[in-house]
């Protein structure tokens, strides 16, 4: 028994090892968080001025090209249930109860815009294996590029907010997402939800400013009269601004902070969890399992290292005769 | 109504055919909310004679529009009927006499009719000082009203300043103006805001009353629900345009030539409560009435959006919930689980547990016993 | 050392004509697959990117074909000279798992044609713990057709070329270790994406280990339950005393996991969710009651001499590991949302199809190759 003995010293051995030294620079190694981009374009939604009007959805479809999604035969309605392959942008509702008071968690309800967020860390940026979804270094704006993709699907597992979507009846399917109109940005256009809005419900605009905005928003009195920006904020916006009562917000931004942080972030008057929009910790999920990875597989040095001592190990047990199989 | 009945009076409509007559009293009634099944109510009561209560018609701070207003529908001939289905006792545009006969006329009015005339109030009563911003031959409009409304079977408001002071309550409201149902409190007022308001919607509420003997369905602001139950945004023509997010962003331009809705331009069609979009204006066909022309309505019959929102300020929606045509947050799925797709996991979990088990069974017990007799598989 | 031989015998028999058919519909769905896309054939859906194409034939299939890993581990780094016997089987099994995984993938991503993007230096993405999967498994793939190499040649009678390998196998058997251990465990590191997405009963920072233990686990039981199968389905010897030694250490290996998977997930105070009757908490129940049925079966030494016991503790050991498996990637999976998914008829049948291509090639070349021992198909 005791050949049994050292066989399992051995195995353990080497697996405990491996994970000791793995350990601790797996616990430190956890990525560091990633900073905002220089530039950084982003949009904030409020659900409170939101009136469920769907004008973002028409305007993002007609400036994306992408068809009509409907349960109606005659395709008259544009009416999908979530985001798609053929809805980069989605109104939802909330509703509780008789649903009669606006932005009231019982008996109220409320509605949620819900796109691709652009986080600052993106799962699906790091999940990609062939650099098919990127994250543009000065805008931030997470783009996808067809050339590259494979189709593996691994950036839906990765992202918390289940954002991209496939082409399942394509024979050359894509992945789809709203890449925040980075199209119409050399025209000098912008994301066409927010030029769509008749509200001020979406503003675009650099992030910093509209993390500002924001902030002014939480510190409103509810019921009082205050100005709120139409459209977009900051260099090139045309200052149109609409004056209204301001909404009770819950004392939350989302996204500010949430998986280190997104460009598109949301205010509502009801908890964001009643809204679909998830609670997530602080900390990218990607940064564990990149941390995990690049501790183990850091320059190859462990791998490199663990060859090394198989190749002397099964030399030794060669031995004298041919390694023949 | 039977055709010798009509011509009793077929010399009063001045030419006008029996057909186009009960036509126009099916339109009355179904503009009043009703079956035209009840025209030939109607028909009878304009036509006869006993029922024409006494009117007393007062102008506080008007502009007049509100009279002029129910000169324009469409058969003049008719509205001469209609005056004389009731008897102007006292009206300063309409009278022939004036100053001290007037006057005595209005008051032998009151004094004949106490408690059955129809009193029409057309303008704002300003309070402030003892009233004395408005006088109707020396004697302040707060009194006249106060003495007029205390003999009167019914009263009507006409227009948005008699409602709830109009233009002259503005900011600042430098007189006090308040509407008629302020003044008079605890007294019933019918109100027909507008400015003006459109003029089937006084005669309407007229004609009901002469014909069934009591006012149509008011709602809390005393106003008919036929006229003012819904929102303007409710049965506006764009509102296909509101619902699909296609708006004019400025005048003139693309979507602004398209008909788009403007609710981006400041329109009140949203919050404000009046039937224009259904009857529109001056019986001239489609599009006659502000929106139709392509300028946002600024919500005139609306106390507190109507002389108080600037024209091009856009307004919150007044939503009694959210559209069913939006997605929930967790929509329902259908399930995938199909019999044979189930049949089939079924199966090849089967196959696999009865392979297994037909080996198991096959295993000597010993171990290292070979077996001799090796049979082709 | 033995010499081996092959197995000799008709081709076409009963169980290769049913597993025959079984490939051709399968063959027909993958035609439909190709033809009309992805979503014509499977219930895949954006809720469940993910089905059992990958979570069976990719995640668990790589598993049941890592007899080849543990028996060069075995046999080679630990200088176990006495497993050699099962090592050739075991390379076959790997050889068509791993291959056929991949032919698994290839049906499964959207976009095929481009599938060597991923070792394009502009696209790929060093960062990604697919990308290492995929190269991993490819590499693996290749050293697993180089390791089984020699077979072919001594059958061919290649005597130059097969001196010449064998200098360089050395090389290879080495990679043929390392790989597996690094890809086995980014399979666990994959799901770690998932985030919250991913059930807590399986959701962990051992995922990695995890993985490759059930790695290990798995590939010894099914060098176990193959030669015990293969032994009833060909009329052979069985090697019994050989398979009690890897019942033993693969008894070490179960432990370790055990102790660990358990004590994870109890330690996080998830240990109550297993109990509340739903179907997640139900297939966490079912995988550790397979593994721990192994796990005490395994125990006792006079059980690991015999036959069917073994037999038995591998059956439950390969149904926990898989489970355990499948669970973490689709079971355990829940994007919120209500999404649902099962897999349809065609996914099935294409899953079938391969599993039963891979059976088919394993029959012939045990026939027609030096696979088996001599000493039993003596």
């Amino acid at each position: 028994m005791s050949m049994k003995r050292r066989d399992f010293i051995k195995l353990s051995a080497s697996s405990g090892l491996l994970l000791a030294a793995a350990g601790p620079s797996v616990a430190l190694a956890r990525s560091e968080k990633k900073a905002l981009p220089p530039e950084a374009m982003g949009i904030l939604y409020d659900s409170t001025l939101c009136i469920g009007c769907q004008a973002c959805m028409s305007g993002c479809k007609e400036a994306n090209d992408m068809p009509v999604e409907s349960f109606d035969p005659m395709k008259r309605w544009d009416t999908p249930q979530d985001l798609s392959a053929s809805t980069l942008n989605i109104i939802k509702r909330y509703t509780d109860g008789d649903a009669s008071v606006k932005d009231r968690e019982q008996d109220g309800y409320a509605f949620i815009k819900r796109q691709c967020l652009h986080c600052v860390d993106p799962a699906c940026v790091s999940a990609c294996p062939v650099s098919a979804l990127r994250k543009d270094p000065l805008s931030g704006v997470v783009s996808y590029h067809k050339e590259a993709c494979i189709g593996c699907r691994y950036c839906q597992i990765a992202c918390p907010f289940n954002v991209p979507k496939f082409q399942w009846a394509s024979t050359t399917p894509e992945i789809v997402k709203c890449q925040l109109c980075r199209h119409l940005i050399p025209k000098g256009g912008y994301a066409a939800c927010c030029s769509s809005c008749p509200t001020g419900a979406s503003i675009y605009g650099p992030v910093e400013e509209l993390l500002a905005e924001a902030k002014r928003r939480l510190l409103l009195e509810p019921g009082g009269y205050a100005d709120f920006p139409l459209n977009r904020i900051g260099p090139g916006a045309g200052g149109r601004t609409t004056s209204r009562p301001a909404g009770r917000y819950t004392q939350h931004l989302y996204g500010e902070n949430e998986v280190g942080g997104t460009q598109v972030m949301f205010l509502a008057g009801v908890p964001f969890t009643k809204l679909g929009l998830p609670e997530l910790p602080d900390e990218a999920f990607v940064r564990l399992a990149d941390g995990i990875q690049y501790a183990i597989y850091k320059g190859m040095a462990y791998p490199l290292a663990l060859l090394g001592a198989l190749i002397y190990m099964i030399r030794k047990g060669a031995g004298e005769a041919e390694t023949k199989e | 109504m039977k055709r010798d009945h009509f011509k009793d009076f077929e010399a009063r409509l001045g030419g006008i055919s029996r057909r186009d007559f009960m036509k126009y009293c099916s339109v009355m009634a179904s503009s009043l909310g009703l079956s035209t099944g009840l025209a030939p109510k109607i028909a009878e009561a304009i036509a006869s004679p006993a029922r024409r209560p006494p009117v007393i018609w007062l102008h506080g701070q008007d502009c007049t529009g509100c009279t002029e207003t129910l000169l324009r529908p469409s058969h003049p001939t008719l509205d001469n009927l209609i005056l004389d289905l009731i008897s102007l006792d006292y009206c300063e545009t309409l009278n022939v006499g004036s100053g001290h006969q007037a006057e005595a006329a209005r008051e032998q009015s009151i004094r004949e009719n106490a408690g059955k005339f129809v009193l029409v109030i057309e303008g704002s009563i300003p309070t402030k000082e003892n009233g004395i911003y408005c006088k109707i031959g020396g004697k302040p409009f707060v009194k006249l009203v106060e003495e007029t409304a205390s003999q009167a079977g019914a009263i009507i408001a006409i227009g948005s300043c008699a409602s709830w002071g109009g233009i002259p309550s503005a900011a600042p409201n430098p007189t006090g103006a308040v509407g008629a149902p302020a003044f008079l409190k605890g007294k019933t007022v019918v109100s027909i805001p507008g400015c003006p308001p459109n003029p089937y919607n006084f005669l309407s509420t007229v004609v009901h009353f002469i014909t069934f003997g009591k006012l149509p369905a008011l709602d809390g602001e005393g106003r008919p629900k036929f006229a003012y139950g819904r929102l303007i945004h409710e049965n506006c023509e764009r509102r296909p345009h509101f619902d699909a997010g296609r708006f004019a962003e400025k005048f003139g331009d693309e979507g602004h030539r398209q008909g788009y809705c403007l609710y981006k331009l400041g329109c009140k069609g949203p919050v404000t409560h009046a039937n224009c979009p259904e009857i529109l204006y001056n019986d001239v066909g489609g599009g006659t009435w502000p929106v139709g022309t392509g300028h946002p309505c600024f919500g005139c019959t609306e106390q507190g959006v109507g002389f108080k929102i600037p024209l091009h300020t856009q307004v919150e929606l007044i939503q009694p919930t959210a559209s069913a045509q939006l997605a929930p947050i967790i929509p329902s799925r259908p399930s995938p689980v199909t019999v044979r797709a189930a049949a089939v996991a079924g199966a090849a979990i089967g196959a696999i547990v009865g392979a297994s088990a037909v080996a198991l069974k096959k295993l000597k017990e010993t171990p290292d016993e070979p077996d001799r007799s090796a049979k082709e598989d | 050392m033995e010499n081996n031989r092959p197995l000799g015998g008709r081709i076409l028999t009963g169980p290769f004509l049913f597993f025959l058919t079984i490939f051709l519909i399968g063959a027909y769905f993958s035609a439909k697959r190709f033809m009309y896309g992805i979503g014509a054939v499977s219930n895949m859906n954006d809720g469940y990117p993910w089905g059992i194409w990958i979570a069976l034939d990719v995640v668990v299939g790589t598993a049941l074909a890592c007899g080849g890993y543990t028996m060069a581990l075995l046999t080679y780094a630990f200088n176990r000279m006495e497993y050699h016997p099962l090592v050739r089987p075991a390379l076959l099994t790997s050889l068509f798992g791993y291959s056929l995984a991949g032919i698994s993938v290839m049906i499964d991503i959207g976009r095929y044609w481009q599938a060597y993007n991923i070792i394009l230096p502009w696209f790929s993405n060093l960062h990604s713990v697919m990308f290492e999967v995929a190269v991993c498994i490819g590499a693996y793939c290749l050293v697993l057709w180089i390791e089984f190499a020699p077979t072919v040649l001594e059958k061919v009678k290649a005597d130059q070329l097969l001196k010449k390998l064998n200098r360089v196998l050395l090389v290879f058997i080495a990679l043929g270790i390392l790989l597996p251990t690094m890809h086995q465990s980014s399979l666990g590191t994959m799901m770690l994406m998932a985030g919250y997405k991913l059930s807590p009963l399986w959701r962990t920072g051992f995922l990695p280990l995890l993985f490759l233990l059930t790695a290990l686990i798995i590939g010894f039981a099914v060098v176990i339950y193959e030669s015990l199968f293969a032994s009833v389905a060909f009329r052979l010897p069985q090697e019994t005393p050989l398979l009690s030694k890897l019942a033993t250490v693969t008894f070490w290996c179960l432990l370790l996991f055990m102790v660990v998977r358990i004590e994870d997930v109890n330690l996080r105070g998830y240990l109550p969710l297993a109990f509340d009757g739903s179907l997640v908490s139900n297939m966490f129940l079912l995988e550790n009651g397979f593994l721990l049925t192994g796990l005490f079966l395994l125990m006792y030494p006079r059980n690991r001499q015999e036959p069917k016991l073994l037999f038995l503790a591998a059956t439950a050991l390969l149904l926990g590991g898989a489970l355990y498996r499948f669970n973490t990637y689709i079971t355990g999976y829940d994007p919120g949302t209500g999404w649902l998914y099962f897999p349809s008829v065609g996914e099935l049948c294409i899953t079938f199809g391969i599993v039963s291509l891979e059976i088919l090639g394993y029959m012939w070349c045990v026939k027609r190759l030096p696979v088996l021992s001599a000493h039993q198909t003596a």
